[in-house]
């Protein structure tokens, strides 16, 4: 029997803010007006469908080819019923749903290939029932039947997965570390604080997949030897938090979490742990001391979290992204995941796709998709048609690769070569009419903002350096100020104490590196800055 | 054996700008080394050593005590460093700013000359307070108090409250022969 | 007692195994600067003036809070590292509002010494003149905030060696500044005995005696090495 029609209404905080809720209600009602009963057409709540720009988005697993929807308002939603029907065929001249029907086979959709966003859209992320129905925590019980800790990781291992957070530390052999530790208590930790500008990708996994994330800790907690764990989320994200915690009810309720799970002597405590609004908290030691409740402020590493964490425990602490890939590894094997991608950046990337680009939402390629491919294909381009100017990545902590570098793979490598970093995988598109001088500053505001205040150079480096960048958009500077800029943004990046400080330098080297003609011309006299040779034209 | 013709003479300034003339009076303190210095220097401009009003041409060394507080310090500094060869920052109000540079505490460093009038002059004046007005006679105070070298490039800094009579002989020793003197360590170098 | 050696500035230096590398700097006459390191407290890292080059490391390493290892060649005075010195302690001077002149701590600061030794004659940065505030409320002793350059120096001493805590940090970035119990005024803070150390440790004149004027203070920064010692010890240093 085929399974009845649906409508999956994306849920999440994108299209909840278009008025994604509103239409849901709507769709409700005009399902009762048709006199049809809940079970003839679900009406689904789900996450992310992707296209966040093109919200509300309702995808249709009518009797046809599943069909999506953006932009629908709730008068739409007597036709949006009627496509999920098999009686309304052909939808005669005048269909009201023809503006704001989306073809999955454009590059948008076609390119992307799901595996750590393979719930998201499909499962309803308030039950678990359903998530369940689609295989959620198969893993789990698989993991803790038949393979030891040492599988787990062994697999973990083969898959070359690295950490999606930004910094691109091997998975496998973080793993091992903590559990090679000698005996005594330990934790895992979901760095969920996503607080880079124009990053929203584990936001969206939150909201939208969350048992996926608990299964994936389960599993880690499982290899590693711990019995609690934490997911610090930043508090800027109401909807996510209250999300995991119902999952976490939820799980616990039906034992997939808490003691002897699945009937196994395997014991598991997972908290959510809530930000208080400091960025620097996603910087891994500041986070361990704030979910220890004290102030979140950087410590210096070695001794790593690896190594000592949580109240001195060794503490195995990744993204979300990173935890939510382990289910799909462990299902489909981690050669699988390895065989995606590139040499050193297996599997694939989530991004968060935004700015001057026509196609605005979340994005997961495989690793060493041309840059190109991303923000041109992909993303559309910039909406009027006109050039890319440069693409911004790694939020504060990353830089802008120019457009004559779109050609290069996204990968850990070839990112940082070009002056930025993978980051979390934020990515904001820069159409012509940006001022990078502007962009610059405006990231190092973000930084002076976001300082814990603990060590010299950031604290104090990045007032002076926002100040002297001031100076370029204001258009007083000098090529004094140039050579100061230069230098004050080496000092910051190799004496800061924690990666915050290190990279906050970033945005401007990157901008001074791809386009210092706009900061020679922001100079009071660009001649007087030309003359002086320290700077090519 | 003929007699060697008595080297041209230096042309020595010193300038008095937003200070207390601390560093001048330590200058004065110099004692019996003023006497050897007259010998090679010419004094061109100075508070404590001409009456001369208008800042000369072709000077060799300027000795520039104090901040730059108003519009007169900041035309002078100006016009000082056209006319000379060497400019030296001399105590810490010219190269922190330092006590004068207190008033930037006041309205966050905006309009601190503002404020610190309406203190002096209203907040803390009788009924009869009043703002000082004189275009021309009165110089108009800057918004905020500078260090020398955020008006004009400075060649050599000399910091302390004031700098000590051998700090001052120590780095003028050597310009007189023609060389840096080496700023390093307390005896130079020290703050206050 | 196992023992590294390792190589200091060209020098062989043996410290024993478990010494920071600042001991070993030590132990070779190296003078590397530092101004939040205590000998006695808790290694924060936080001036970043005692970072130094280590051989086979990509990175700057604080030589208060690494342990010196086997083998170690270590460079503590290079170009570069000079350069970085001086400009933090440019930073420091321009984000308070540091006046020697008029200071309770003249020559008798760590500060004012440490623009000599990093050779600052002057700051490239311009100074901020931020709006600090003077806690006086406390019967014996002032925190004049316009001087903090937060070592957190007082913080550590009351809390680690006090046992009082009644400092911490509140805030952030350049905002940061000392609190006394739960931000309070000073004076209101029940939890402080009034004993003295974080004045007495403080490397500024942020912290001082009420009967102090310009230039009068003497801070002792011997206390807390000697009180360690005295207590995990059990040995004084006249024993």
């Amino acid at each position: 029997m085929p399974a009845p029609p649906q409508l999956r209404c994306c849920d999440a905080s994108g299209c909840r803010s278009a008025g994604g809720q509103a239409l849901r209600a709507a769709l409700e009602g005009a399902r009762d007006a048709a006199g049809l009963a809940a079970d003839a057409l679900t009406i689904k709540p789900v996450g992310c469908l992707r296209l966040c720009g093109s919200g509300p988005l309702v995808a249709c697993d009518g009797p046809g080819p599943t069909q999506l929807f953006g932009g629908v308002a709730p008068e739409h939603a007597g036709a949006l019923i009627a496509a999920g029907l098999p009686t309304s065929q052909a939808p005669g001249n005048g269909d009201p749903l023809a503006a704001h029907r989306l073809d999955l086979e454009a590059p948008f959709f076609a390119l992307q290939q799901s595996v750590v966003l393979e719930g998201c859209g499909q499962v309803n992320p308030e039950s678990i029932d359903d998530a369940l129905s689609l295989g959620a925590y198969g893993q789990l019980r698989r993991v803790l039947e038949d393979l030891t800790p040492e599988q787990v990781r062994d697999e973990v291992r083969r898959s070359g997965l690295r950490g999606r957070g930004g910094a691109g530390y091997p998975t496998g052999l973080k793993w091992d570390t903590v559990a090679l530790q000698p005996p005594g208590p330990r934790y895992v930790v979901c760095n969920a604080d996503e607080g880079d500008p124009g990053a929203f990708m584990d936001r969206s996994v939150l909201e939208s997949d969350p048992h996926r994330l608990i299964e994936g800790m389960a599993i880690a907690a499982y290899a590693v030897g711990a019995e609690r764990g934490f997911v610090y989320v930043r508090a800027e994200y109401p909807l996510a938090i209250e999300r995991l915690r119902l999952a976490l009810q939820q799980a616990r309720s039906r034992h997939l979490l808490g003691n002897h799970i699945h009937g196994t002597s395997f014991n598991l405590r997972l908290e959510v742990r809530v930000g208080a609004g400091a960025y620097v908290c996603g910087e891994e030691t500041a986070l361990l001391l704030s979910i220890q409740g004290q102030r979140g402020m950087p410590q210096p590493r070695p001794p790593f979290p690896a190594q000592s964490g949580l109240w001195g425990a060794p503490t195995l602490i990744n993204n979300v992204e990173t935890f939510t890939a382990v289910p799909a590894i462990l299902r489909q094997g981690g050669d699988w995941y390895a065989s995606i991608g590139t040499e050193h950046s297996k599997g694939t990337k989530v991004f968060a796709l935004s700015g001057a680009v026509v196609n605005t939402g979340l994005v997961e390629v495989p690793m060493g998709t041309p840059l190109r491919t991303v923000v041109e294909v992909i993303g559309g381009g910039v909406p009027d048609g006109s050039p890319i100017k440069a693409v911004q990545t790694g939020g504060p902590s990353g830089g802008c690769i120019p457009a004559e570098r779109l050609d290069t793979p996204v990968d850990y490598e070839s990112l940082l070569e070009l002056g930025s970093i993978m980051g979390s995988g934020g990515m904001v598109v820069m159409g012509s009419g940006t001022s990078m001088p502007e962009v610059a500053r405006h990231f190092m505001g973000f930084s002076v903002n976001e300082s814990c205040g603990k060590c010299v150079p950031c604290r104090a480096g990045t007032v002076q350096l926002a100040q002297l960048l001031d100076r370029f958009v204001e258009r007083r500077a000098t090529p004094a100020d140039m050579e100061r800029l230069d230098a004050l943004c080496q000092m910051v990046k190799v004496t800061s104490l924690c990666g915050l400080g290190q990279s906050a330098p970033n945005p401007v080297l990157s901008t001074l590196r791809w386009f210092r003609h706009e900061y020679e011309a922001a100079c009071r006299e660009p001649a007087a800055c030309l003359a002086t040779g320290t700077v090519k034209r | 054996m003929t007699p060697t013709p008595p080297a041209a003479k230096l042309r020595l300034a010193t300038v008095w700008l937003a200070g207390c003339s601390g560093c001048h009076m330590s200058f004065l303190d110099l004692d019996e080394f003023l006497f050897d210095l007259a010998e090679k220097v010419d004094v061109v401009f100075s508070p404590v050593g001409t009456d001369v009003k208008i800042y000369p041409e072709n000077v060799d060394i300027a000795l520039v005590e104090g901040a730059v507080a108003n519009v007169d310090n900041l035309e002078l500094a100006l016009q000082l460093r056209q006319r000379t060869a060497l400019v030296i920052s001399f105590g810490d109000c010219a190269v922190t700013a330092n006590v004068p540079g207190l008033r930037n505490l006041l309205d966050g460093g905006h309009d601190s000359a503002r404020a610190v009038l309406e203190r002096g002059y209203l907040e803390l004046a009788d009924a009869t307070g009043q703002l000082p007005f004189a275009p021309g006679i009165v110089p108009e105070l800057l918004p905020r108090v500078l260090p020398l070298h955020e008006v004009i490039p400075v060649d050599l800094f000399l910091p302390g409250c004031p700098p000590s009579a051998e700090r001052i002989r120590e780095a003028i020793t050597p310009l007189l022969a023609g060389e840096r003197p080496v700023q390093e360590g307390s005896a130079m170098l020290r703050f206050g | 007692m196992s023992v590294v050696t390792l190589n200091v500035n060209g020098q062989d230096v043996a410290v024993p195994a478990g010494a920071s590398l600042l001991e070993a700097t030590r132990a070779a006459e190296a003078n590397v600067p530092t101004l939040c390191h205590l000998e006695g407290l808790t290694p924060v890292s936080a001036c970043r003036l005692c970072l130094v080059e280590v051989e086979g490391s990509g990175k700057l390493l604080p030589a208060c809070s690494t342990a010196a290892a086997e083998g170690m060649v270590v460079h503590t005075h290079t170009p570069r590292l000079k350069e970085y010195r001086r400009m933090t302690v440019e930073l420091i001077f321009a984000e308070g509002n540091h006046v020697c002149a008029v200071c309770v701590a003249n020559t008798h600061c760590e500060l004012q010494d440490m623009a000599v030794t990093v050779g600052m004659d002057h700051s490239r940065f311009p100074y901020q003149y931020p709006q600090r505030s003077v806690d006086a409320s406390h019967p014996q002793f002032t925190l004049d905030h316009n001087r903090c350059i937060l070592c957190t120096r007082c913080v550590r001493v009351c809390d680690e060696i006090e046992g009082a805590h009644v400092w911490d940090i509140g805030s952030r970035g350049g905002q940061c500044h000392i609190v006394a119990g739960l931000d309070e005024p000073w004076g209101q803070v029940q939890a402080c005995t009034s004993c003295g150390k974080c004045v007495d440790v403080c490397p500024t004149g942020a912290l001082f005696r009420n009967s102090d004027t310009t230039a009068e203070k003497h801070p002792n920064t011997t206390l807390p090495a000697l009180l360690r010692t005295a207590r995990e010890q059990r040995r004084w240093h006249n024993q």
